[in-house]
């Protein structure tokens, strides 16, 4: 398995995490791994949310020094 | 002699090119500094006016200058598109076959609507992203006499304000032309709210209430089969006049030197460098940095490496870091609007919108191409 790609969208209000890291899903191939790092709390929910929402893999969901990483395995 | 290039004549492009000849204006005089810009057209559009081509407000010929007259003296114009980068020994060669290398570049060669990437939609929806487009919006929408309307958006996509736009302004329309009892209208959007600013989704939302419009979130479409659109979360919308805000990527030619995905190039988000090359700039829409794609993020971007560049050349240091800073009107509907300003650190704090905010708009509309010219 690669490395994950990293989607940096620390600071980002608009498009926002979540928008970053629908827009780096469709560039990845079905199986790869995504990271996104955000400053926004919400992120740590709604990114969960829209994973589980259209049926990718959530594999790991933490906190470091204010910034919240959700690591992503792409499946369809 | 020092040789700057710009590569794109757009908003960023323009605007930098004609900063640094200001502050450069006595070195390019005496010819110690070449300052040259290549671009893909001789003519600038006014890309934001689109959205009111689409209502009749603008006519598509009230968006263009030509780009030659847009700069500052001194500026070395050339429309002859670059066809490949070689960023580690600092030149790029033409579509005319021609080479030109540099001591800096800056890239800005800006982003394209590709409706085609969702099945469908191409064939089925109309936007605002070309003047061909937006005349047919247009056409579409004054024509509609009631019916089912859908807004759906493609990510990522130029102009984040735009959804919102669109959708008050069809309200506005329809109740102008007294059709408003027959249309249904459903705003679709990405994520979980109506807008990627937080308090510009809450703010929408409470008007999208009162003004009966009808919203889904977490709608990312798949596909456009028939008169139903159908998304990656397994939702169906149905419509008989579908608005879309097409997925953008970047232009073709940053993918075809494998500098970087969907045409975004990696940037550094203080300096604005292309990843790995000091010399290198980027600014606009062509970045990968997670911040609107929008036309006064190009401004204040370009601002910072007129500063930065300048500096560069005449004592050998830069000025300062880009903060992130955007500034985004939001139309509310036919004569109300407010705004949205926010960087990386700074949230935005909309206000209720006002017609005074409305008219500023449309006087920038205006005053645009005293901004592009780095006069304001």
């Amino acid at each position: 398995m690669s490395e994950p790609r990293i989607v940096d969208a620390r600071g980002s209000f608009c498009p926002g995490p979540l928008m970053e890291l629908i827009a780096a899903m469709k560039e990845i191939e079905v199986g790869d791994e995504l990271e996104v790092l955000s400053t926004d709390a919400g992120s740590a929910s709604d990114v969960p949310e829209w994973l589980d929402k259209v049926g990718h893999e959530q594999v790991a969901n933490w906190e470091e020094d204010g910034v919240y990483h959700i690591r992503a395995r792409k499946a369809k | 002699m020092k040789k700057i290039l710009i590569v794109g004549g757009g908003m960023g492009g323009t605007i930098l090119a004609n900063n640094l000849a200001r502050r450069l204006r006595k070195e390019i005089d005496d010819g110690e500094v070449k300052l040259t810009m290549l671009s893909a057209s001789d003519r600038h559009m006014y890309q934001p006016g689109l959205l009111y081509v689409a209502f009749g407000k603008m006519m598509p010929e009230e968006l263009y200058r030509d780009q030659a007259s847009l700069l500052e003296p001194g500026i070395d114009f050339h429309v002859d598109p670059v066809a490949s980068f070689n960023l580690g020994e600092s030149r790029v060669r033409t579509e005319s076959d021609r080479e030109y290398d540099y001591d800096y570049v800056a890239v800005a060669t800006g982003s394209q609507a590709k409706p085609e990437n969702v099945p469908g939609l191409m064939e089925n929806c109309h936007h605002v992203y070309t003047e061909e487009a937006a005349l047919k919006t247009w056409e579409a929408l004054s024509n509609f006499e009631g019916g089912k309307v859908a807004v759906v958006t493609g990510v990522p996509h130029k102009c984040p304000m735009v959804p919102l736009e669109i959708t008050f302004m069809m309200h506005d329309y329809f109740a102008d032309r007294g059709i408003l009892d027959k249309v249904d209208i459903t705003y679709t959007y990405p994520i979980g709210r109506l807008h990627s600013l937080v308090n510009v989704g809450k703010w929408a939302q409470k008007e999208f209430d009162r003004m009966g419009i009808n919203y889904e979130t977490l709608f990312n479409a798949k596909e456009v089969d028939g008169k139903q659109v159908h998304s990656e979360e397994g939702s169906t919308v149905d419509y008989d006049l579908l608005i879309g805000i097409p997925p953008h990527k970047g232009m073709d030619v940053i993918e075809d030197n494998e500098l970087g995905t969907s045409g975004w190039l990696p940037t550094d988000r203080a300096t604005l460098n292309i990843e790995g090359h000091d010399n290198a700039f980027v600014l606009g829409d062509t970045t990968n940095l997670p911040i609107s794609k929008a036309g006064s993020t190009a401004h204040y971007e370009a601002e910072v490496l007129g500063e930065n560049i300048a500096a560069q050349v005449k004592y050998g240091r830069r000025v300062r870091d880009y903060d992130g800073k955007v500034f985004c009107f939001i139309e509310a509907g036919k004569d109300r609007a407010t705004f949205a300003s926010f960087n990386y650190t700074t949230p935005p704090d909309p206000q209720p919108p006002t017609e005074t905010v409305h008219w500023f708009k449309l006087a920038y509309n205006r005053l645009y191409w005293n901004s592009v010219r780095g006069l304001l």
